[in-house]
């Protein structure tokens, strides 16, 4: 099926890659962005000055030759610390999304085969859908403290009901497919089954969910940070930066203004990615002109 | 008929009731001691004990249970332990400015929303649909508070043409509070506006598809009557859904439009609350927007009888 043809193209020749991006723009817009953002993050540390220094003397600089994005209330490099927050923002994006997506696809497994516990967990599922999103994560960071790793559990934990759900409704239609029953006749025990005939055949939603989920998790750490209770406020984040620079909005606009736009432009890339991957990995709704 | 409504209606208990566990839950997934986090590092121990006694947390876990469900059932949602006033009393004083946001918002999505996606549909690939489209990936990828700021810094800072914060009642004139309200309102509605533009193109598109919108072209109606009366109508169900499940965004999104233009809302008690630990408050807030969205969700799945009368149940 699709994931069969996407796996051939990640482990054909580098040649037949490259003509499957060059057909793709979207997907290679976002490699590349992605790549670059990564190599910012890698980089940031060995190439820029201290994100934490402060220095007085310095402070509230507008952009120019000496400060290229300009300093903050306490003269720290604008442009040191919003490189640094990409750090943040990719670990926060890939690890929620990996996290959601584990946890999302053994409850959708699991009820979308045990019938016993399906009610149960759907049941629980709304209600932590039933609550917003935010709200829930903000309520989670207050209890937990804050930190980064609880920031990820906190954003983390709303998500997975959708990402169940997703996965819970693929696997309802699988398990009824005549290569289902033929495995199961062969005496294939429920966990290779899953794992062999049923979860590769769910691939594709759950991929494009995980984009999605990745992109979500970025504005929600920020808001969690502008909120004040996600990042430790010490850790140079794009949500932090934009907290303290709400003060500054009319005087230093550019305390808020660049790690608003990295933020955005970083998330709308993602975004961007995952409406190209849907529609690839969808024949069906591309056809139908599903945007 | 009769039987299916009801069934509905029964079918949100067990929700609304996993959500009360949940919320229950919350404070007693605290890792140590919940009284000694509410109170605060400055607390002595008889500030401690009191605070432990006031939650109830001096008792077992399933009598806190029962007694948290008696409460509920007398709605009594607790007394919030900063003011000291009980959290139904703080939900009526801060409910008006929420309550108009959140319609205001609604309204202008939909205003704007639909009909773009209509056209955007229509014209599909061309440049509006391309702008269109666009504008509406940004909406949802802009954090909500940076849509603040820059709407702040261009017509209030800049302009002058909005007040850049605060909320008027609607005591002092429905001129002033509509007024102090727009700049959020469009903040939120960028957000929600995107979600409906996007599913309306969507579903829009596959009825564009359908025969009979054939039929309709060629017994010579012209774009208008055919959008309107044949397509928009056969999309009723899937916008109506968006705009149901989209309440959870909006209600979050709430919550940082109102800290971003300090407007004394639900929002806003809801982010001061937890900041400040009241746990009382951040129970009774969430357990209200759960049944918020509960119910608009229930509304949603019964205007489905409404807008396709081939659904009979």
């Amino acid at each position: 099926m699709t994931i069969v043809r996407t796996e051939r193209i990640a482990a054909g020749r580098p040649s037949r890659l490259l003509a499957f991006l060059g057909r793709q723009k979207v997907i290679l817009f976002g490699l590349v962005v992605l790549v670059a953002m990564v190599g910012i993050a890698v980089l940031a540390p060995l190439l820029l000055p201290d994100p934490k220094a402060i220095n007085p003397i310095y402070r509230l600089r507008p952009p120019g030759a000496d400060f290229w994005f300009g300093t903050d209330h306490l003269g720290r490099s604008i442009l040191s610390r919003t490189l640094h927050g990409t750090r943040v923002s990719l670990a926060v994006g890939v690890l929620v999304a990996g996290l959601t997506t584990m946890l999302g696809v053994v409850i959708g497994l699991m009820s979308g085969f045990l019938r016993r516990m399906d009610g149960i967990a759907m049941r629980f599922m709304d209600a932590v859908m039933a609550i917003p999103g935010v709200l829930l994560a903000i309520a989670l960071m207050s209890l937990f403290g804050s930190s980064l790793v609880n920031v990820i559990i906190a954003i983390s934990i709303p998500e997975i009901p959708r990402m169940a759900r997703l996965v819970r409704s693929a696997v309802l239609s699988i398990r009824e497919q005549p290569y289902v029953d033929a495995a199961r006749t062969n005496g294939t025990r429920l966990p290779r089954l899953l794992r062999r005939h049923v979860l590769p055949n769910a691939m594709a939603p759950i991929l494009v969910q995980a984009t999605y989920v990745f992109a979500a998790a970025m504005i929600v750490e920020a808001v969690l940070s502008f909120l004040g209770a996600g990042t430790p406020p010490e850790v140079p984040s794009w949500g932090n930066m934009m907290a303290e620079g709400r003060q500054y909005l009319q005087r230093a606009p550019w305390i808020a203004a660049f790690p608003g736009v990295f933020l955005a432009f970083l998330v709308l890339t993602v975004n961007l990615v995952g409406d190209a991957l849907r529609d690839l990995l969808d024949p069906r709704l591309a056809a139908r002109g599903h945007k | 008929m009769i039987g299916y409504l009801l069934r509905r209606i029964l079918a949100t208990v067990p929700v609304l009731l996993f959500v009360a566990v949940l919320v229950f839950l919350l404070l007693q997934l605290t890792p140590g001691d919940p009284a000694v986090l509410i109170a605060g590092d400055y607390a002595t121990t008889q500030q401690i004990e009191a605070i432990r006694h006031q939650l109830g947390l001096d008792r077992s876990i399933l009598e806190q249970l029962a007694g948290w469900f008696a409460r509920l059932a007398r709605g009594d949602l607790g007394v919030s332990i900063f003011s000291q006033l009980p959290v139904t009393t703080l939900i009526g004083q801060r409910i008006e400015p929420t309550l108009l946001l959140s319609l205001y918002t609604v309204i202008l999505s939909i205003a704007f929303a639909i009909p773009l996606g209509v056209v955007a549909a229509y014209r599909a690939g061309g440049w509006l649909d391309r702008v269109v489209m666009g504008f509406a990936v940004m909406g949802f990828s802009t954090p909500v508070f940076v849509v603040g700021f820059l709407l702040v810094y261009v017509f209030a800072l800049t302009l002058g043409w909005f007040p850049t914060q605060g909320y008027v009642p609607v005591a002092e004139g429905w001129g002033a509070a509509l007024r102090s309200l727009t700049l959020p309102a469009i903040t939120l509605a960028l957000l929600y506006a995107a979600l409906l533009a996007r599913v309306t193109r969507a579903s829009m598109l596959e009825v564009l598809a359908e025969d009979y919108m054939r039929t309709a072209h060629a017994k010579g109606l012209g774009p208008r009557p055919v959008l309107m009366r044949h397509a928009l109508k056969n999309t009723a169900v899937a916008i109506v859904t968006v705009i149901g499940v989209g309440v959870a965004a909006l209600l979050g999104g709430v919550v940082v439009t109102e800290t971003v233009f300090n407007i004394p809302g639900l929002g806003r008690l809801t982010a001061d609350a937890i900041l400040r630990r009241d746990y009382p408050v951040v129970q009774g807030l969430i357990l209200l927007f759960a049944c918020i969205y509960v119910v608009i969700n229930l509304l949603v799945d019964l205007s489905y009888l409404l807008f396709d009368p081939r659904i009979r149940y």
